[in-house]
């Protein structure tokens, strides 16, 4: 059966700190999933990958790849629980990763 | 404990300045990903679904109080406050920043720890029994031959590159506490009919993907013989381990294809060989200098019974419950050894914040010969305590979410990180855990279950051990869903065996729900006592299946 082609955002780890990245429309990267832009077509999306090997290069991402979301009335959400869980953080640690803000950070050496 | 000499020392410094370099060189750019990945993860460094992980060894599962407020230092200055320690008695921190990990490797080298050879394809962590130097059953201490075998297999040039990882356990327990069976290379410590104490040797077992029992391949090794034998072992694998297929890179299948004892003779043929070059011997005065580390602390001379502690055990349901569960018999009249549950009702198995560490660190200090140790069950043990300061030290973990009763029971429960952490995971681990966890909470219900290990995992690689559980629980994923895979009578003890996969997968619900009418089923089946294990092996996975699947 062939499955229904979904739109795709692109995503990467930060190479300094490894934290979950998300390509924006303007060919940035955010920490938040809401700002990832959307690619309708395979060839955007491909396009998009491409275009982010020149932030591997510029040792600002590693880890580069393309995942489906599925839309929905408050905008796009992944399809995968993995990537639910990388744009959220750990279903069982609600005060750590990006669904806590920035209260629950690093210890006495972050910023 | 051991100590580094100064050999030690100087290897783990140099690593660390090493390793600073290489991350220095990869923020410039002079260093690819491609370059720098298997440099990091031969330090330990992965990186995980949120963040970078570094993964700690911990040699055997033994630490002193300065090493635990280390890891507690570590966990409040460069991580989130807290750590997990892992089914290879290890620990891991989940939120590292790269620039900052060579920083954390200084304080460990300061500690005398590392995280060396805690990933890539090389001799890994070498793991042991928890109450080694304790129990009253053991023949041997193993952790000076677990030291002998981390000295001889750190940096070892001909096996740093092995066709796999490789992990070796020891235990000198005729009662298996350390899964030797499933393990790459598993010894026990024996006594020949005359009187002799060496090692039996199994070969070839392992979990993931495809688990396997480890075969026996050696009755009796004398202790002289161990590394030359172990290292005939190795350059067997070394040469013949199946490098072009990753699935089939293990020991295990070498062994397992090869056969018993076809394999036994190669091994034989490579150690005859190897007698004819310069057999590795280690000289008799340096086993006695490692093996003088580990000599049993000054226990006092103490009547066995302590008053006090009796007459709280009496007042008290909840300290009599703690000291039934969480209390081992010593070797030394008047001493107990406790375990310290990591697996509070409802909590993550094997986490524990820097208060923890930091307390259990000082109780080592003051109660336990600044001793403790990592139990490949995801606790903490104290190995030494004095009958009489039980009743002190059990108030002092209650406070602090430590007193749990709940060893070898069914809220005792082994689980990996899971999807929540795990870069390879399919399905989430924790939170099934903390259901079933919540579901079976009740002390008497769980004492009236008696001895069960459940163990999870969230993917087929089985850091959590599933294949060995008495309950086993896999997760899956099935077209974007986590589900979840029952198997029962696994065990990894002296009587080790695989679990029978129970039928189709289960929603994490349902998985829940299953496993309590598996155990509904135990009570109504077992007869005179059985646990669930005794019980499951007389009446087979049928009736199990006919409880379950006859409904659907």
């Amino acid at each position: 059966m062939a499955k229904a082609e979904l739109p795709q955002a692109l995503t990467a780890n930060r190479l300094g700190d490894g934290e979950v990245v998300y390509r924006t429309p303007a060919g940035a990267w955010s920490a938040r999933f809401a700002e990832a832009a959307v690619f309708g077509t395979k060839a955007d999306a491909e396009k998009a990958l491409a275009d982010a090997e020149a932030d591997v290069a510029a040792r600002r991402v590693v880890a580069v790849y393309l995942f489906d979301v599925v839309p929905g009335p408050n905008g796009p959400s992944p399809r995968e629980t993995r990537e639910v869980i990388r744009a959220k953080g750990p279903t069982v640690r609600l005060d750590l990763g990006k669904q806590a803000g920035n209260s629950a950070e690093h210890g006495a050496r972050a910023s | 404990m051991y100590r580094y000499d100064e050999f030690d020392r100087t290897l783990v410094k140099e690593r660390v300045a090493q390793f600073r370099g290489q991350v220095a060189r990869r923020v410039a750019g002079e260093l690819t990903e491609d370059e720098f990945r298997p440099l990091r993860l031969m330090n330990g460094l992965y990186l995980q679904l949120h963040a970078y992980m570094l993964r700690v060894a911990v040699p055997y599962g033994t630490l002193s109080s300065r090493q635990m407020r280390m890891l507690a230092h570590i966990a409040r200055t460069y991580d989130k406050g807290y750590g997990h320690f892992t089914t290879r008695q290890n620990i891991q921190y989940n939120w590292p920043r790269l620039g900052e990990v060579p920083d954390i490797l200084d304080d460990l080298a300061s500690v005398e720890m590392h995280a060396i050879q805690t990933s890539g394809n090389c001799i890994r962590n070498v793991t042991s029994d928890q109450y080694a130097g304790a129990i009253a059953e053991e023949i041997e201490d193993p952790r000076p031959w677990a030291e002998l075998i981390r000295q001889w297999s750190t940096f070892h040039p001909e096996f740093s590159y092995l066709p796999r990882k490789f992990k070796i356990a020891v235990t000198g327990s005729p009662h298996d506490r350390a899964a030797v069976k499933v393990h790459d290379i598993g010894l026990d410590l024996v006594k020949s009919e005359a009187g002799e104490i060496g090692f039996r040797v199994h070969v070839g077992g392992g979990q993931g993907r495809t688990p396997m029992i480890a075969m026996t391949i050696r009755e009796f090794l004398p202790k002289a013989e161990l590394l030359a034998y172990l290292e005939a072992v190795m350059r067997t694998y070394n040469r013949l381990g199946r490098r072009d297929n990753l699935f089939k890179a293990r020991i295990k299948i070498l062994v397992h294809e090869t056969g018993q004892e076809k394999f036994r003779a190669m091994v034989d043929e490579e150690y005859a060989l190897m007698q004819g070059e310069s057999p590795i011997e280690v000289p008799p005065e340096e086993v006695a200098r490692i093996v003088a580390y580990f000599a049993p602390p000054a226990f006092e001379r103490l009547p066995d019974a302590d008053p006090a502690t009796d007459r709280l055990a009496a007042e008290d349901r909840d300290f009599a419950a703690w000291l039934r569960r969480n209390v081992k018999a010593h070797r030394a009249p008047g001493y107990a050894i406790v375990d310290i549950s990591l697996k509070p009702i409802g909590g993550v198995p094997g986490d524990a914040t820097a208060d923890q560490m930091d307390l259990v660190a000082d109780l080592a200090e003051t109660l336990s010969f600044d001793e403790l140790r990592v139990t490949h069950e995801q606790n903490l043990v104290l190995p030494h305590v004095r009958k009489r300061d039980l009743p002190e030290l059990w108030r002092r973990l209650k406070a602090a979410g430590l007193a749990t009763p709940n060893m070898g029971l069914a809220s005792d429960i082994i689980a990996c990180p899971g999807l929540d952490y795990c870069n390879l995971a399919n399905a989430r681990s924790i939170p099934i855990a903390q259901k079933l966890s919540e579901r079976l909470a009740d002390q008497a219900l769980q004492e009236d279950l008696g001895e069960l290990k459940i163990k999870i995992s969230g993917c087929i690689n089985a850091c959590g051990h599933h294949h060995v559980g008495h309950i086993g629980i896999l997760g899956v994923d099935r077209k974007g869903t986590e589900y979840y895979q029952i198997s029962l009578g696994g065990s990894a003890d002296e009587n080790t065996s695989l679990g029978e996969i129970l039928g189709p997968s289960f929603t994490e619900d349902d998985a829940v729900e299953v496993v309590d009418k598996i155990l509904g089923l135990y009570r109504e089946l077992r007869e005179n006592g059985e646990s669930f294990l005794q019980c499951y092996r007389r009446v087979g996975a049928r009736p199990f299946k006919e409880r379950i699947y006859g409904a659907h």
